[in-house]
């Protein structure tokens, strides 16, 4: 039994094609996140790492309430930018699918997709300069007349971070819905206008339900990655904006405690996961709930 | 017309998604070291700031090596990937794809902290522009995956069968017949992968030497306001620059749905 073995089947074969990304994830994503869960339960002394198992880094977690304020203000945050950008971008991709004649599209999407290509430090940058307190915002509306002094509530604060990161996952939300409504059998949305339902309940009762595979994708791909954006919050949040990813990156290269910040990053972890866990459940049981 | 008021809507989406990016020629080309409007002339001195400026060019250097590597190797996983995807089940397959796709929806900070703990604790390695490369094909090998699928799934199998009965091998089948036919998506799995190695800032970070990334090197000058001319310059640059290589990308693309007889579906994703 050797390599010639496994050549002779198309199985055999097909596995051994995927041996390499395998073994590479393997390598350089499931060992190191296990180092990550190991090093949580380790503590720095000072330059050198104490091996012996302890739950201290968890205690400090869940004693000092920093921890948990910046942990509870990323779910917030999250969870805001997650409905503000489905909210936002649902008319569009719904647009997109029933609106625009089908070779036009792709020319849609590519225009969606373009700005997202391009350095997000310098959008994320560009958006300190829309908001700014000399902002593009502030003096046009000063120049307007519409206001006298600028607005501070803008920048430096929770509503920057959200703003920003709203603009910064919109093709991951259009796209997936979009999808997910091109997939819809147009037919039955014809059978339910013909049963006598409203463009309203025609909406609310067919295409929203079968648009729910997308809008659950954009859920978990918006509000999975912005827990771990530290960027737009150093750079947008000011004193009171700070994430909690913001610690994890202040405790590895600043204050040199790698397993502080691996347990503050696991606790991260879990939460997402779980909140990511109950909103696909819930989800599961309203659409049964309808079926 | 049906629809007027959500066309008006996505317009106005267009719009907001465009208001950051249309700025940057406007301040890369404006006579003031402040990002500020009024804007006050028009100056070209900040791209040839941009061009003096040693350190950047080294940055910019690094940033072009890694994302070129990080282009090959991923592209070459996610071609092993999305034949294998194309061919027969085999148990455990599914969640063998799952697990590679993983990185998709992992926050970009945990891979930072996972790899920085493995190479630099666990394997005591020094940071190094391999290090940002080893990431960077962990994040970009989904994607690359993604594009292949794509091209694979277009792909009729009786043809490279038909190469082998008339007497090629399977490596030269896959070769001759296979390969042609999947090139572009292998060339938009280059670009689209190149693109983000290049832009990619939050694992860069974490995992950068001695010498800076682009990225790392920008988030630097971004604290020092008199340099902030000279970060719009190379922001122009860069803007013009990934949306040749988006229309370049787009281009095979399309290119290889119409050798493959297929109706276009739509962008990238």
């Amino acid at each position: 039994m050797g390599l010639g073995h496994f050549t002779k089947s198309e199985g055999g074969r097909a596995a051994l094609l995927l041996a390499p990304p395998f073994l590479y994830a393997l390598a350089l994503l499931a060992l190191p996140l296990l180092a990550v869960l190991l090093f949580s339960f380790w503590t720095q002394d000072f330059m050198t790492i104490d091996t012996s198992f302890t739950l201290a880094n968890y205690r400090e977690f869940f004693d000092k309430p920093i921890y948990g304020v910046l942990l509870g203000r990323s779910l917030m945050v999250s969870g805001i930018v997650t409905l503000v950008t489905v909210l936002l971008a649902y008319p569009v991709a719904y647009f997109l699918s029933f609106h625009v004649r089908s070779e036009r599209k792709s020319l849609w999407l590519f225009l969606i997709t373009i700005p997202f290509w391009t350095s997000y430090l310098i959008r994320v940058f560009l958006w300190k300069v829309i908001l700014g307190y000399n902002g593009v915002i502030n003096s046009g509306l000063i120049g307007a007349g519409l206001i006298e002094e600028p607005l501070s509530f803008i920048l430096y604060n929770v509503n920057a971070v959200i703003i920003t990161l709203a603009h910064a996952f919109a093709p991951f939300a259009i796209l997936p819905i979009f999808v997910a409504l091109e997939k819809i059998d147009r037919s039955l949305i014809e059978a339910s206008r013909d049963l006598g339902e409203t463009r309203v309940t025609t909406f609310l009762r067919v295409t929203l339900p079968l648009s729910m595979p997308g809008l659950v994708a954009t859920v978990l791909i918006v509000f999975i990655p912005t827990i771990g954006d530290y960027v737009t919050p150093e750079l947008m949040g000011g004193a009171g904006g700070k994430l909690i990813a913001n610690m994890i990156q202040t405790q590895f290269l600043q204050l040199n405690n790698a397993p502080m910040g691996a347990a503050i990053a696991i606790v991260a972890m879990i939460s997402v996961t779980a909140i990511a866990l109950v909103f696909v459940a819930l989800n599961r049981r309203w659409l049964r709930g309808r079926g | 017309m049906k629809g007027a008021p959500l066309r008006v809507y996505a317009i106005l989406y267009l719009l907001f998604l465009y208001a950051p990016i249309a700025l940057l020629p406007l301040f890369a080309f404006n006579d003031a070291t402040i990002i500020a409007f009024p804007l006050a002339g028009f100056t070209t001195h900040w791209f040839t700031d941009l061009a003096a400026n040693t350190a950047l060019r080294q940055a910019v250097g690094n940033s072009l090596f890694i994302a070129a590597m990080t282009a090959i190797f991923a592209t070459l996983l996610g071609l092993c990937a999305a034949r294998a995807g194309a061919m027969a089940r085999f148990p455990g397959k599914g969640g063998i794809i799952g697990f590679v796709m993983l990185p998709l929806v992992l926050p970009e900070i945990i891979v930072a902290v996972s790899l920085l703990i493995m190479l630099r604790q666990v394997l005591g390695l020094n940071l190094n522009n391999w290090t940002v490369i080893s990431a960077h094909v962990l994040i970009c090998t989904p994607f690359s995956i993604a594009i292949l699928n794509g091209a694979f799934q277009n792909l009729d199998p009786s043809i490279e069968g038909a190469a082998m009965d008339l007497g090629e091998s399977r490596f030269s089948a896959f070769r001759l017949v296979t390969l042609p036919l999947v090139m572009p998506g292998i060339v938009s799995s280059m670009l689209i992968a190149f693109t983000i190695s290049l832009d990619e800032f939050i694992i860069a970070f974490f995992l950068t030497g001695a010498n800076p990334t682009m990225p790392v090197y920008i988030w630097g000058l971004l604290r020092f306001p008199a340099q902030l001319p000279v970060v719009m310059a190379l922001g122009t640059i860069l803007v013009a620059l990934s949306i040749a290589l988006l229309v370049i990308a787009e281009f095979f693309r399309r290119r290889g749905l119409a050798r493959a007889g297929i109706k276009d579906q739509g962008g990238f994703l």
